[in-house]
């Protein structure tokens, strides 16, 4: 494989776009990553995104994508990987530039959720879980994760408000992101109170429906030169996957998936858990958070909320994580939250993310999950 | 939920039909063809014998379309007695203190709302064990 870099990003602020189409957010957000690179070729689009057909009614959405931006007639993808498609779009683009096929790619995470109502957008998002045995039975996807949670305080004897600490970091990072959907902090009397989706879960546990787009142009590490922007070496590019029924699994509360993601990532980058400077992981709850930073070496089975509660994950910890907001604070506009976590990972390493700027980061990990924990793909950025 | 598919799913969603492998003492709901500890093809059915205990519960408040007339409902993870772990709604729970490890049993039941076509998709839901006083 050829080394790969990351040599463009663009983003548009993640809202309710009600004035825009897919179409509309997958373009805005295609120009600031072309202009960013100040590269003109792109030989091959790669589009992550979840529900397109479910909730903008279009499929066949990457050569639509392709003629919207001008890029006609270049080879085009959609890739769905749930919640993970806009990292599992990355991957794609990484295989097929390290391989040689192509040399530019383009990857887009778009998503568009606002024009349904929340319980048509509850049943879209449950597409990812199984339909027969959880989906067909009205176990949503809050659900699903507040099962997971209430089991995790059980056998933690742990309690709602020890979760809080992830929601409240998110918000706080969010108000640094001009780009972020809910730029309010919160205390933990707020996210106490928040009404319940699925008890334990409430609303301050879950990420929030929203529409968003972010893209990022990538090429061979040795063409970089050309580049306006500084390169951001894809040091690991890694997925796997668990069983698609979160009750089919040895221990629900053992995220295999992502700990296999994270292992891959780490050998290949030849790096520690301890390398990592920053980590963009897949906050969609706040036990998504901690089964996360436990999978991935960052804390013990059982001591991932004594982490957060010591202030480890805020942006001066050792290690910081939801840099921009998360899902959490920015928002989550499913198929597109991969590709923020990567270009918000990208705008620390070359040291562009403001005020919530990681001092020194040279190492960034970012981590997108779909299903409840049953596909996971892990990059790790490196300058 | 289409007919088709309702009538495919009528084994594991009336009888608690799983299944076993024939190489190794692995169990499996919903039914697999592949052993996924030893990877053996061609499992056998295996019906579960629909008891258990509760290994975590929730109550949902916002439901997907097609819930709406149920909701709030519980649902829960059950652990059955042959030792997989299942997905599902728990029914009978209005008054009862949902806790885990208490003991759980099979019913069947009407899964959601009515639809357009007409017919009514029932399947398993699990309640609180009767006569669990012992």
């Amino acid at each position: 494989m050829r080394d790969v870099s990351i040599i463009g990003v663009g983003q548009i602020p993640v809202a309710e776009h009600w004035d825009r189409s897919i179409r509309d957010l997958a373009v805005e957000a295609i120009a600031a990553a072309r202009q960013d690179a100040g590269i003109d070729r792109v030989d091959v689009l790669f589009v992550g995104n979840m529900l397109s057909g479910e909730l903008a009614g279009q499929e066949n959405l990457a050569t639509l994508v392709a003629d919207a931006a001008g890029l006609l007639p270049i080879e085009a993808l959609k890739i769905e990987a749930a919640c993970a498609s806009g990292g599992a779009a990355l991957r794609a683009a990484h295989l097929a530039v390290g391989s040689g096929a192509h040399d530019y790619a383009l990857v887009v995470g778009v998503e568009k959720m606002t024009d349904y109502l929340t319980d048509g957008v509850t049943a879209a998002l449950a597409l990812a879980a199984d339909a027969d045995y959880e989906a067909a039975h009205g176990i949503t996807f809050a659900a699903l994760n507040a099962l997971l949670m209430r089991r995790y305080m059980y056998e933690h004897q742990a309690r709602h408000e020890d979760f809080a600490p992830f929601s409240v970091n998110a918000h706080a990072n969010a108000a640094l992101n001009p780009h972020a959907m809910y730029r309010q902090p919160i205390t933990v009397d707020d996210f106490e109170r928040s009404p319940w989706v699925a008890d334990p879960i409430n609303i301050l546990d879950s990420a929030g429906i929203c529409d968003g787009a972010a893209a990022l142009l990538i090429g061979p590490t040795s063409e970089t030169r050309r580049a306006r922007r500084p390169p951001v070496r894809i040091a690991a590019s890694a997925t796997a996957t668990d069983t698609l029924g979160l009750a089919e699994r040895k221990d629900p509360l053992v995220w295999q998936a992502v700990a296999d993601s994270a292992r891959l990532a780490y050998a290949q980058a030849k790096l520690k858990p301890q390398d990592v400077d920053l980590f963009e992981l897949h906050d969609a709850f706040t036990i998504v958070s901690v089964l996360t930073l436990e999978a991935c070496g960052f804390a013990d089975r059982g001591s991932a909320l004594k982490l957060a509660a010591e202030g480890r994950i805020g942006l001066e910890g050792d290690i910081p994580i939801c840099t921009l907001g998360g899902l959490k604070g920015r928002g989550h506009p499913v198929g597109a939250s991969g590709a923020y976590q990567l270009v918000e990972t990208v705008l620390q390493l070359r040291g562009e993310a403001g005020p919530a700027q990681v001092r020194g980061a040279r190492v960034g990990m970012a981590q997108s999950v779909g299903g409840s924990g049953s596909v996971a793909v892990t990059h790790i950025l490196q300058v | 939920m289409e007919l088709p598919r309702y009538h495919r799913l009528r084994g594991a969603y009336y009888r608690l039909e799983g299944s076993a492998c024939p190489a190794c003492p692995g169990r499996y709901f919903p039914p697999r063809a592949v052993c996924p500890a030893c990877r053996t093809a061609g499992l056998r059915m295996f019906a579960f014998c629909g008891r258990g205990t509760l290994y975590s519960f929730s109550r949902v408040l916002q439901p997907p379309r097609g819930f709406a007339s149920m909701a709030p409902y519980a649902v829960g993870m059950v652990r059955l007695e042959e030792g997989p772990l299942i997905s599902c709604q728990l029914a009978d729970t209005d008054g009862v203190d949902l806790s885990i490890g208490m003991p759980v049993e099979m019913v069947t039941r009407k899964l959601r709302d009515a639809e357009e076509h007409g017919y009514i998709v029932y399947g398993y839901k699990f309640r609180p064990r009767l006569g669990r006083a012992r």
